[in-house]
């Protein structure tokens, strides 16, 4: 379905796009599977409408969003973002959608709130990954991500709800993902039910899953390797065949520098 | 058809020979039309990816197809398919070496230092790598000619593709980000088909004679 939207100058960009139909063709969602073909082939029976996401935890004004509200409550803009994941691949993306500081303003965190924690949809009937153990991945489900408050209001943080101007497809986590471009893919979480504030730092998934391999922050870092692969580059996924030369340098932060005064201080090795 | 199968069955020279072709068609010639896919942009999203994890997966088909040659050569009345064995063989080889050279060329995209860094230092590589190198050798000395100046060294080398399984198996579950995944399916099958040949294995073990 088409959505009304603006295009900020601020977030055009010149690199080549990722055709549409590979971008929701590869995708790591393991509710629907552990093959990057799996989400494509399964997630068509997931059904958004009706929806419910809700806002809740430290806030002084509890928000639900019902499936119109999604897109229909705040001006929608498209941004074209880099997306790197945590196994070196990368793709670039027109995503629709609205900057998460304006539901959580909307909803007005208490002052002890310190964190933000997400949600996914857990929904077996529809989701095969969640009916087994095998067919998941081994996640305990429903998945989860964080982020901490001051991440959450940065102006690049994004909750999408369109993909080249049109809606989700439900592989790319309809009907409402987060999008936070200076991290691996992992921490966008996808078809969010949940938002909730806090004064701790939530679990998050794959953290759970790998503690030595994933942290909170997942911060896309070129100096800080995954322990079984390099990320000092990744392949840039766009159109062309084997030939296609696309191995690029990965850059701090996804080339979002602007969010490093997030960091000032932090050992980035420690907090990986 | 009981008759017919108490009776074994020997195949000519001719029928050996077009059971080797068909199998040449169909083992390399998939090779080669997915490589042509590939180069055309035909594989999905990430061609790389998807030609990966083809070359890999059907090494190890093969290397398991392989494994099962003996044992069925002695259940089933045709003891002549052992003379498909050695083809299977190389071709195991031939499979790994397009793996690591789509690793090399298309993922890394022959930027030697990562090259470098990542096989020395990525112990899923490393395992790999030794497989590779074993089947290396094993492809090297598999010409009849070879095997006869080698005699019981023969043996001994061609008998670590017991080893190969192991190897090869650990790099695939270890590559994955989850422990819970189609790797855990291929050492179940592996179990079964080593499980068959538990005697020579028994026998293979140094001290126990």
């Amino acid at each position: 379905k088409p959505l009304d939207y603006r295009k900020p100058a601020a977030y055009r960009s010149d690199e080549t796009q990722t055709p549409y139909e590979k971008a929701t063709s590869y995708n790591n969602f393991y509710e629907f599977g552990t093959g990057k073909d799996d989400p494509s082939e399964y997630a068509s029976k997931l059904t958004v409408d009706p929806w419910t996401l809700s806002v809740e935890g430290m806030v002084e004004n509890p928000i639900k969003l019902d499936y119109d509200a999604l897109s229909g409550r705040f001006a929608l803009e498209e941004r074209i973002y880099r997306l790197r994941c945590v196994e070196a691949w990368s793709m670039v993306l027109p995503w629709t959608g609205f900057e998460l500081a304006n539901l959580l303003k909307l909803a007005k965190p208490l002052s002890g709130a310190k964190y933000v924690a997400f949600e996914t949809l857990e929904r077996p009937s529809q989701m095969r990954g969640q009916r087994s153990r095998f067919t998941g991945g081994g996640v305990d489900y429903p998945y989860v991500e964080g982020l901490r408050l001051d991440e959450a209001m940065h102006p690049l943080t994004l909750m999408a709800v369109g993909l080249y101007g049109k809606t989700l497809p439900p592989q790319n986590g309809a009907p409402i993902r987060l999008v936070v471009p200076w991290k691996y893919g992992f921490k966008s979480i996808k078809s969010i039910v949940k938002i909730r504030l806090t004064d701790q730092e939530p679990p998050t998934t794959w953290n759970r899953l790998a503690a030595n391999e994933y942290g909170f922050y997942a911060n896309v870092n070129p100096a800080v390797d995954h322990p079984r692969w390099s990320q000092a580059s990744e392949r840039r996924i766009t159109s062309g065949g084997l030939l296609s030369r696309n191995r690029i340098e990965t850059q701090l932060f996804n080339g979002y520098a602007e969010v490093a005064p997030l960091y000032q201080g932090m050992d980035l090795t420690r907090y990986y | 058809m009981r008759r017919l199968l108490k009776r074994p069955l020997r195949l000519s020279r001719a029928q050996v020979f077009v059971g080797k072709l068909g199998c040449h068609c169909i083992i390399a010639g998939l090779l080669g039309l997915t490589f042509f896919f590939g180069f055309t942009d035909q594989l999905g999203a990430d061609p790389v990816d998807t030609l990966i994890n083809f070359t890999g997966r059907n090494a190890i088909h093969l290397l398991l197809i392989s494994l099962l040659v003996s044992p069925a050569a002695k259940h089933i009345p045709c003891g002549d398919i052992m003379r498909f064995r050695r083809m299977l063989g190389v071709y195991v080889f031939v499979y790994a070496l397009a793996h690591f050279l789509v690793y090399v060329l298309f993922e890394l995209q022959l930027n030697w230092a990562l090259i470098f860094s990542e096989i020395t230092e990525r112990p899923y590589i490393v395992v790999g790598m030794l497989a590779l190198l074993l089947l290396l050798a094993m492809t090297a000395t598999s010409f009849k000619r070879i095997q006869q100046k080698m005699g019981k060294h023969w043996h001994r080398l061609h008998n670590t593709i017991y080893l190969c399984v192991p190897l090869v198996l650990l790099h695939f579950s270890w590559s994955q980000k989850t422990l819970f995944a189609d790797p855990l399916v291929y050492w179940v099958v592996a179990a079964a088909i080593l499980w068959l040949r538990k005697d020579k294995l028994l026998r293979l073990i140094p001290f126990n004679k």
